[in-house]
């Protein structure tokens, strides 16, 4: 009993009342984004997409309490179990799994539908915080290092043989983390270089690319000290650079399949096919767009109600808030997710215990990455890429996921106190 | 240090939040071409299409009504497998019309619909109507076409057709659309703006799959298409109807003007066609059999062809010689018939005479004294004087010019000038003696049967006619064209005229128009033999009547039919007296006409 108001006390109330806003704002879109004038339907009508999400809203009181509940030591306990757990269910969903548009990622059992790849997220992060947490843990050794690798590796190569290349995508989240936890930033700038070489490579002819390099190591060894060294290590660099424009060049055109291609290729320049591939981000953009300061109303959006936009309530429900709630709703949603990620990290960084900070980080950098691929390409700012906007698309087993993610690191910095104890 | 790593991160986002609000701003605020395109997205234009006026006689009588005609209209994504053979059966087209349509319409929109098969008669519409519903995916769309319950009239009235790739680029207005119906001749071409009326549209939403989903801003742009106005023709039915009786079997045409006001009672092209033809779904079939008639019923004779006027030209001779001063009406003049060949007895004429009696010599002479008045020493420079004067005289009649009827291609004739004889013989190179025969009407001169019709009207009305016009009124209080109020004089003193017509009633009473004598109606006219290369002469007739209080002007001209007296006189005599006492009291003479055989 003194527990429990215990938990109630050091439960983060700002977090829980961001939660509940994203919720609720995105089940109001969820309705408006499947709302058909002539039909009269009820907002609580169980054959809508908003009558089931509001279920599933209501299940997210039971994953509270059950989260609140069990013992805070468990998810450090258990998490290899809840890992390995996971791990099996994304081996049997390639055996088992239902394939739904192209991808075997589900596991449809009665009526219900469940998505491993949504708990590999929460799994991977208590596994990581987990062996991040063991006593000696360095990213200097290699044995660690490559540990550490594989336990965010193994989920991501199960989840690209479904193919989901977005869920995929996400577990790029945990560079973040390793930032944090001291990798050093010359890794991270070498992946940031790398990602710039790849885009610049997508919209730049690749001789344009060769030639700057040149001039750029040229320009280094003309201005730098001149000895042996420096120049054999500015030639190094530009070559390799120049090798992974190549390699970059050639895995594009050779192993992506052809619709990956035209994806990537649509994101520079959506033009290029606004019927085919660029449908979507064109037709999303105009949803958005046409929405103006204010936007068109609450229900008075048409583009995303008349199907123009293509999974108006999953992946593209930013749309229908862009269409009918202008600039200004965009404005509140995006605040509200800063606020949200902001006020994680800072909850991250006050746990004592290297267990919930990690973990923490795995949180904030989960949401982040979900946050800005979901509305970067509903606004053509980044490739179509088929992931949910956390707390807001539709959809049982991302809003469970996202908050089974948000809940227990709440249990755990309630608990910060004891944690630090030990 | 690592701590510091904190802030960068919550940098990082805060920078990504702050580019997705200003790439926000930029799509949502900035630029209102996604405006356009979602409003493009949704909107869906329908046109509400206006019935077109009605035309009516000038009594009242419908002489073009609307009649319903129905597409069958369809949306390939709602077809489902149909039973083709009944279908075809029921509407009674083969497999191959099926399947051609079918990929046609699916090329086209698989969510639009668009017609399948055009222009279902009422009868083929009713008949297949309680099968529709095993049909999915085929509509009816109910249009209206014309629809001419007298069948007369065709060439004056015209016809209505799908607007052409040519008409289409040259509408500067951009009013119409390709698959728009216009009016292509006639009436129907030359009122066309005043009878289509105007367009409706209505806005409706729809979503990517084409389904409608409501009005768009409630309906707010929405606008309703207004009918067209109604004309009202000059035209007396019941005279149009039996003049185009007695032309029946003959080549030629018949315009009846009333003189007091230009407007046309009756202009008849023989032979015709059945206007009906021209409308519905067998349009080009008999288009293409209509065309290759060799006496071509699509060329609208009374204003298109062109005769010699032969004798009617020498009333105007003689007006324009009294004008000059040149000549006296009671002056004698002897002819021996030396100087031109002649039917006409030797002796003395006055006008009067030579009018009835139709003297080619007296004609002649007074030819010559209207081209040789001696205002030059040289007889080619005098002539050349005398033929410009004498055809600003001609033109002033409304010959040689184009008449400004209200049907389109009014042809103007032929008077020939000083520089067409230049051309022919050199400049200063002809004299009279090698333009003589214009004085009796033949040579190069030619002119419409309009024109004679018009040359009547004047001789009515002594000395000013009013353009020739077919309508009326326009709409519920309109008037017609200010240009058919006006008198047009034709510079010839009231008082010349009174020989010249005594000439004319002396033709009927008791010259070559006998056969235009009507008991107690005094009609003027004067019969022409126009020379015809090619074959028999035609036979022409001009006439107004009653001589004191003119009601009707009329020309007729019958081809290859010889004499004017004969065939033209008959005629025109005999729609004289419809119009006038609406009745016919010379049986034989109506039986002679509709049977045709004037020759022998």
């Amino acid at each position: 009993m003194k527990r429990e108001i215990n938990i109630i006390a050091n439960v983060d109330w700002l977090i829980m009342v961001l939660y509940g806003v994203l919720v609720v704002m995105g089940w109001l879109n969820i309705y408006a984004s499947v709302y058909d004038e002539n039909l009269n339907m009820s907002i609580f009508d169980l054959n809508l997409n908003s009558g089931k999400q509001l279920l599933w809203i209501g299940t997210t009181i039971f994953i509270f309490i059950t989260v609140m509940t069990i013992d805070f030591k468990f998810y450090e306990s258990f998490a290899y179990l809840i890992y390995g757990a996971v791990v099996l269910l994304l081996v049997l969903v390639l055996v088992f799994g239902k394939e739904i548009s192209g991808a075997k990622s589900w596991f449809v059992i009665g009526g219900v539908s469940l998505q491993p790849s949504e708990f590999a997220k929460f799994a991977t992060a208590l596994v990581v915080a987990k062996y991040m947490n063991t006593p000696g843990f360095r990213f200097s050794k290699f044995k660690n290092l490559f540990i550490l690798g594989a336990l965010v590796l193994i989920p991501m190569f199960l989840i690209i043989l479904q193919p989901d290349a977005g869920t995929t995508l996400i577990f790029m989240a945990f560079a973040i983390v390793f930032y944090r936890e001291g990798l050093s930033p010359v890794v991270v700038m070498i992946g940031l270089a790398l990602i710039i070489i790849f885009v610049l490579t997508l919209m730049v002819d690749k001789i344009y690319i060769i030639i700057a390099i040149g001039v750029l190591s040229a320009l280094t060894l003309v201005f730098s000290e001149k000895n042996i060294k420096r120049i054999s290590t500015n030639i190094l660099i530009a070559s390799l650079t120049i090798g992974v424009v190549f390699s970059v060049d050639f895995a594009v055109n050779n192993i992506l399949k052809p619709h990956h291609q035209r994806r990537i290729k649509v994101l520079i320049n959506p033009d290029i096919d606004p019927l085919g591939s660029g449908w979507n981000v064109t037709q999303s953009k105009i949803a958005i767009g046409s929405g103006g300061i204010w936007g068109k109303g609450f229900l008075q959006g048409t583009q995303t109600k008349f199907d123009f936009v293509p999974e108006q309530s999953t992946d593209f429900i930013f749309c229908t808030m862009g269409e009918e709630h202008g600039w200004i709703g965009s404005f509140v949603v995006i605040v509200l997710f800063a606020l949200l990620l902001i006020r994680v990290i800072n909850l991250a960084e006050r746990q004592k215990s290297r267990f919930s900070r990690v973990y923490g980080y795995s949180v904030a950098s989960i949401l982040f990455l979900h946050f800005m691929i979901n509305i970067g390409m509903t606004i053509g700012l980044f490739p179509v890429i088929g992931i949910p906007l956390p707390f807001f698309s539709y959809g049982g087993s991302s809003l469970w996921s996202f908050s089974i993610l948000l809940f227990i690191l709440l249990k755990l910095d309630a608990h910060r106190g004891q944690l630090l104890q030990r | 240090m690592i701590e510091g790593r904190k802030i960068i991160i919550q940098a990082v986002i805060i920078l990504i939040a702050s580019v997705f609000l200003v790439k926000l701003f930029a799509i949502q605020v900035m630029n209102e071409n996604y405006k356009l395109a979602a409003q493009h997205n949704i909107v869906q234009r329908i046109t509400e299409y206006p019935y077109r006026g009605l035309i009516f006689d000038r009594n009242g009588k419908y002489l073009v009504v609307n009649e319903p005609i129905y597409d069958l209209m369809i949306v390939p994504m709602e077809v489902n497998d149909i039973d083709t053979t009944s279908f075809c059966e029921i509407f009674n087209i083969d497999k191959e019309t099926f399947i051609d349509n079918y990929i046609k319409a699916k090329k086209y929109s698989v969510i639009k619909p668009s017609i399948f098969l055009k222009m279902i008669s009422n009868e083929e519409f009713a008949a297949s109507q309680d099968r529709l519903i095993e049909f999915e995916g085929f509509y009816i769309r109910a249009r209206s076409v014309r629809n001419y319950p007298h069948t007369c009239l065709a060439n004056a009235l015209g016809y209505v057709g799908e607007i052409s790739k040519n008409q289409l680029n040259r509408d500067s207005s951009k009013y119409y659309q390709q698959g728009d119906y216009i009016g292509i001749s006639g009436i129907e071409s030359s009122y066309e703006e005043a009878l289509r009326g105007e367009r409706g549209a209505r806005y409706k939403m729809v979503n990517v799959r084409g389904v409608e989903k409501g009005d768009f801003r409630e309906g707010r742009l929405d606008t309703l298409s207004k009918p067209g106005n109604n004309l009202v023709t000059t035209i007396d039915l019941e005279i149009q109807q039996y003049a185009e009786t007695l032309l029946r079997g003959k080549v030629g045409s018949l315009v009846a003007i009333e003189p007091s006001t230009g407007e046309i009672l009756a202009i008849v092209s023989s032979p015709s066609y059945d206007p009906n033809l021209l409308t519905g779904r067998e349009y080009s079939r008999n288009f293409a059999e209509i065309q290759s008639d060799t006496l071509v019923p699509l060329f609208n004779r009374p204003i298109m062809a062109m005769y010699p006027p032969g004798s009617m030209f020498k009333t105007m001779q003689a007006l324009i010689a009294l004008q000059e001063k040149v000549l006296h009406p009671e002056e004698l003049i002897y002819c021996d018939g030396r100087l031109i060949g002649d039917l006409a007895p030797i002796g003395t004429y006055d006008l009067r005479d030579a009018i009835t009696l139709s003297s080619n010599n007296y004609f002649y002479k007074i030819f010559r004294r209207i081209i040789n008045q001696r205002k030059a020493e040289s007889p080619y420079i005098d002539a050349r004087i005398g033929l410009e004067n004498w055809k600003r005289y001609i033109n002033a009649f409304g010959v040689g010019v184009q008449l400004e009827l209200d049907i389109p291609n009014v042809k103007s004739g032929f008077i020939p000038t000083v520089a067409y004889y230049d051309k022919i013989y050199g400049e200063n190179r002809w004299k009279f003696s090698n333009i003589y025969s214009l004085s009796i009407g033949q040579g190069e001169v030619l002119v419409t049967p309009l024109q004679m019709a018009n040359l009547a009207a004047i001789l009515a009305n002594k000395g000013y006619y009013y353009q020739p016009h077919v309508i009326k009124e326009i709409g519920e209080k309109g008037q017609p064209m200010d240009k058919y109020l006006a008198k047009q004089f034709v510079g010839i003193d009231s008082v010349h005229f009174t020989p010249v017509i005594d000439g004319m009633e002396a033709v009927v009473r008791s010259g070559s128009g006998r056969r235009a004598y009507i008991s107690d109606i005094e009609v003027c006219g004067k019969t022409s033999t126009a020379e015809n290369p090619h074959g028999a002469d035609h036979s022409g007739f001009m006439a107004f009547a009653p001589k004191d209080d003119p009601q009707i002007a009329i020309a007729v001209y019958v081809e290859n039919a010889g004499w004017g007296g004969r065939a033209a006189a008959s005629t025109g005599s005999l729609v004289i007296e419809k119009y006038l006492r609406g009745n016919i009291t010379r049986p034989w003479l109506e039986e002679f006409v509709l049977k045709g055989d004037f020759l022998y």
